[in-house]
């Protein structure tokens, strides 16, 4: 479906001398993630050149933009007609673009009770390693025509292919939200917010901070139809002893909780490594040698942020728990004095379960790039 | 549904026989005597699936019982270079498990066991055979339910769920297959046993469980699906609403949308559907309504109540010409009647009927209904329309007698038609059904060689030998050459005695 635009014109000549050069490419758009993911020093291909908004229906609930828009930009449009990015994709600066954060394919805290980066997407148009201009899925929720190409880029890191536009699906602002804060012991919020998940209650986000071994703050957010939030508040709060938070400082707590601008972020030492592990709803609490005693729980446990020590033992202890409670780890962001070096991901083949998929997922890219044109390893 | 027609005509009997005993014999020893199937009468029942003009006599079929026998039955077949047909409830409307002549049809039917259920995670583990309404029925006595309902839901397995990234008239508000799995367990065509996704928010490496959605058994063999479950709402009520007029009926969903609310259902019927259901199940719907809207709201009773008076204010304000309220579950289940009795309303009003599945912007609702009544004109053949209008999927049921092999092939070109305006309005050909056999050709009008290529390349990277299920839902650079060559012919057929899947 090739369309005649000069900008990407300027794409494909740039992939297919890289293609000739045997020399990968590194997709940027804001760079305001190019901390995450395993680093390279190959030459960049700068998406914001191809920038805006080229579909916006309310009516729809489809949002179609170019990779490089601002993130900012397309959430303002959405904002200005009551609707969002309901998975709440974090920034991590101000030069975010829609391409950066599809790519790095990471979640808010939204994410429990909506779902991830790629339950939103529909559709994608790129350009392959071979530059060809290809799109795939669509503007419409339903969409069982041909594989679901466009599914795979979220979280891809750009190792797949140039991703030029998307068509990402977008909801209602809740019609009211309330955030209840106690505190409580990590095993206990884990128990009830699991136990609150299986009932028919609004719950948006949770998040736990707190010291491993005692207790800790237990964040609650509720969003939904007025009378659903009104009538969980107190139903909850007598449960847990939790009070309700003002609005406007829930709503910066939210937010700094999504972009890492807490403080339980924000003091990582130079040696450390702030740990992503990724694990099943039933994980108890766990304890990590060597690790900082503060733990931040998302996701109603599901998501755990952790600081310890950066070398590469540690890593494989962490891997190895993870892997043990049926989850994987993630060297999520690593002090200055941590070696950059170090592979960020817990790999296919150090799961049992993934072995045989080690094969299929290097044909997959070969499919789409063929000469390694996209091939900066920065996802394994 | 439609039958007859279709009839491959026997390539080489002699070879056939031969490879049958070669692949039989090679069977046998892994399988108990009740579990391989090669004789004609045995085998007849699996020639088709819920799409019966498309149909095909495989070679054997195989009933496995445990993932170990369908691991080494796949490697059999590989070994031999012969075809596998996945299938599951073979409920499928659009020919995803015909039979290929000189392939094996895997019934994954007999792996029917839910192998756990957890409340406190809110998931289960079962078996790809066991039925998608078995899931809810086990766990609701946890207040729990698995969302995704399909309209067969009462037959089709999550196997096949998982291999069409199945819908429903839920799936507005509580999304797709996709958003419902969280795992799936399969083999390869080599008979390795991969796993796709884990109990975990996300896994390492690319998202290949997204891939496996909706892959129409061509990519693996589905052993194990980790489900999500959800709390089941407290209450659901529903407003049905008129409408004299079809773009009216049309602008209230976009009005709803646009209002902020998400209903939990939010279906469509024209008159004619309204007209033919009515005198099956009598559920006093309005027969002088171009339009028939179903709007579903379901939570808590203080949500439902808020969501039901915001809905009635914004259909009031889009014209709705009546508007009633299920005043209790009995009533909402009779509004609902006639909806989820379409297809066999259809039935009764002609021999055949050929239900379409095409998914539009939902803007465009109104403009797609006119130009079918444009095409009932055109091909003499009436339609009747129902929808899930909340996501512009389309069910256009296009009546046809079977017994008439002319009257069939002006219902194909109808639905063709149909599909062709769905992708130029900006839509997509199969919204929930699947491409399967059926709409093949269709994928070369909506997608160009580079992408149909990189299907081919999709599949290549899990089956290199292009040997499960190869011949349905990705057209080859040949046949959409020749489908192009056919379409230019004016909707003639140059030689209708030739199968032209």
């Amino acid at each position: 479906m090739a369309a005649l635009n000069p900008k990407i014109d300027v794409f494909r000549e740039q992939i297919l001398e890289a293609a000739k050069n045997q020399t990968p490419l590194s997709i940027e758009g804001g760079g305001t993630k190019s901390w995450y993911g395993n680093p390279n020093t190959y030459s960049k291909l700068d998406t914001r050149n191809y920038s805006g908004i080229l579909e916006y229906q309310p009516e729809e609930l489809v949002i179609t933009a170019c990779a490089g828009t601002p993130l900012q930009e397309i959430e303002a449009a959405l904002s200005e007609k009551n609707q969002v990015l309901a998975f709440e994709p974090p920034h991590f600066g101000e030069q975010a673009t829609f391409g950066g954060a599809i790519a790095a394919g990471l979640a808010g805290p939204g994410r429990i009770s909506v779902g991830n980066f790629r339950d939103f997407v529909l559709g994608a148009r790129i350009l392959d390693g071979n530059g060809q201009d290809l799109s795939f899925g669509g503007k419409v929720m339903k969409n069982v025509a041909g594989y679901d190409v466009s599914r795979l880029l979220p979280g891809s890191m750009g190792t797949l292919s140039l991703l030029l536009e998307a068509s990402v699906k977008v909801l209602p602002k809740p019609a009211a939200t309330a955030t209840l804060r106690c505190q409580i012991s990590q095993a206990n919020a884990l128990r009830v917010l699991n136990e609150w998940a299986g009932q028919p209650l609004p719950i948006s986000a949770s998040c736990w901070i707190g010291n491993a071994n005692s207790d800790g703050q237990l964040m609650i957010r509720l969003a939904g139809a007025a009378a659903a939030v009104k009538a969980a508040i107190p139903l909850m709060s007598s449960l847990v002893m939790a009070s309700e938070v003002d609005s406007d400082i829930a709503t910066i707590f939210w937010s700094e909780l999504r972009e890492h601008q807490l403080q339980s972020f924000t003091n990582l030492s130079a040696d450390q490594t702030l740990y992503r592990l990724a694990l099943p709803a039933a994980c108890g609490p766990l304890s990590i040698p060597g690790a900082s005693n503060e733990v931040v729980l998302e996701w109603h446990g599901q998501q755990r942020w952790i600081k310890a020590p950066g070398d590469e033992n540690t890593f494989a202890a962490i891997k190895q728990l993870a892997t043990n409670h049926g989850g994987h780890a993630t060297r999520f962001r690593q002090g200055a004095s941590v070696d950059p070096s170090y592979q960020r991901f817990t790999l296919l083949n150090e799961q049992a379960h993934s072995n045989a998929l080690v094969a299929v997922q290097e044909r997959l890219r070969s499919v789409f790039d063929p000469a390694g044109v996209f091939a900066t390893k920065r996802l394994p | 549904m439609a039958h007859m027609n279709m009839v491959t005509p026997p390539p080489d009997l002699v070879a056939i026989s031969a490879l049958q005993s070669k692949l039989v014999s090679a069977l046998r020893p892994i399988l108990p005597e009740y579990a391989l199937l090669w004789e004609p009468e045995d085998t007849i029942p699996y020639e088709c699936d819920g799409l019966a003009a498309y149909k095909r006599m495989p070679l054997a079929v195989a009933l496995p019982e445990t993932e170990e026998q369908v691991a080494q039955i796949l490697k059999i077949c590989f070994a031999m270079q012969i075809p596998v047909v996945p299938r599951g409830s073979g409920t499928g409307l659009s020919g995803g498990a015909m039979p290929i002549s000189q392939g094996l049809v895997l019934s994954l039917a007999k792996l029917k066991k839910i192998l756990s259920i957890d409340p406190f995670t809110r998931t289960a583990v079962v078996q790809p055979g066991v039925r998608n309404l078995a899931i809810s029925e086990a766990v609701a006595h946890l207040g729990l339910y698995y969302a995704p309902d399909p309209s067969s839901q009462i037959a089709c397995s999550i196997g096949g769920n998982v291999n069409e990234n199945s819908g429903g008239v839920h799936c507005l508000k509580y999304g797709l297959t996709l958003h419902n799995v969280l795992r799936v367990r399969g083999v390869l065509m080599n008979g390795e046993i991969v796993e796709f996704g884990s109990l975990a928010p996300d896994s390492p490496g690319l998202d290949l469980l997204a891939i496996m959605m909706g892959s129409e058994g061509m990519l693996a063999v589905v052993t194990e699906v980790t489900v999500k479950l959800v709390a089941k709402p407290k209450l659901a009520r529903v407003i049905m609403a008129s409408f004299d007029d079809i773009e009216k009926g049309g602008n209230a969903v976009a009005a709803i949308i646009a209002a902020g609310i998400i209903p939990a259902g939010l279906e469509m019927m024209d008159k004619a559907t309204t007209r033919a259901v009515e005198e099956f199940v009598h559920a006093g719907y309005d027969l002088d309504a171009a339009a028939i809207l179903l709007c579903e709201s379901d939570g808590t009773p203080e949500e439902v109540a808020e969501e039901i008076e915001r809905m009635t204010k914004v259909l009031e304000q889009a014209g709705a010409s009546g508007i009633q309220i299920s005043k209790d579950e009995s009533e909402r289940l009779k509004f609902w009647s006639g909806r989820k009795n379409a297809f066999p309303a259809a039935g009764r009003l002609a021999p055949d009927y050929y239900c379409m599945d095409g998914t539009i912007p939902r803007r465009h609702i109104a403009t797609l209904l006119k130009r079918i009544a444009g095409m009932e004109e055109k091909y003499g053949l009436g339609c009747l329309n129902v929808f899930h209008a909340g996501d512009g999927n389309m069910h256009p049921l296009i009546l046809f007698n079977g017994a008439d092999q002319e009257e069939w092939h002006r219902a194909e070109e109808f639905g063709t038609e149909i599909l062709e305006a769905c992708v130029e309005l900006g839509g997509t050909i199969t919204g929930e059904h699947g491409v399967g056999i059926e709409k093949i050709n269709s994928m070369c009008v909506q997608f160009g060689e580079g992408e149909r290529e990189t299907f081919w390349g999709v599949k290549s990277a899990f089956d290199p030998e292009k040997l499960l299920n190869p011949d349905k839902a990705i057209p080859t650079l040949t046949r959409c050459a020749e489908y192009g060559r056919m379409r230019i012919s004016g909707g003639k057929l140059p030689h209708p005695e030739l199968e032209r899947f």
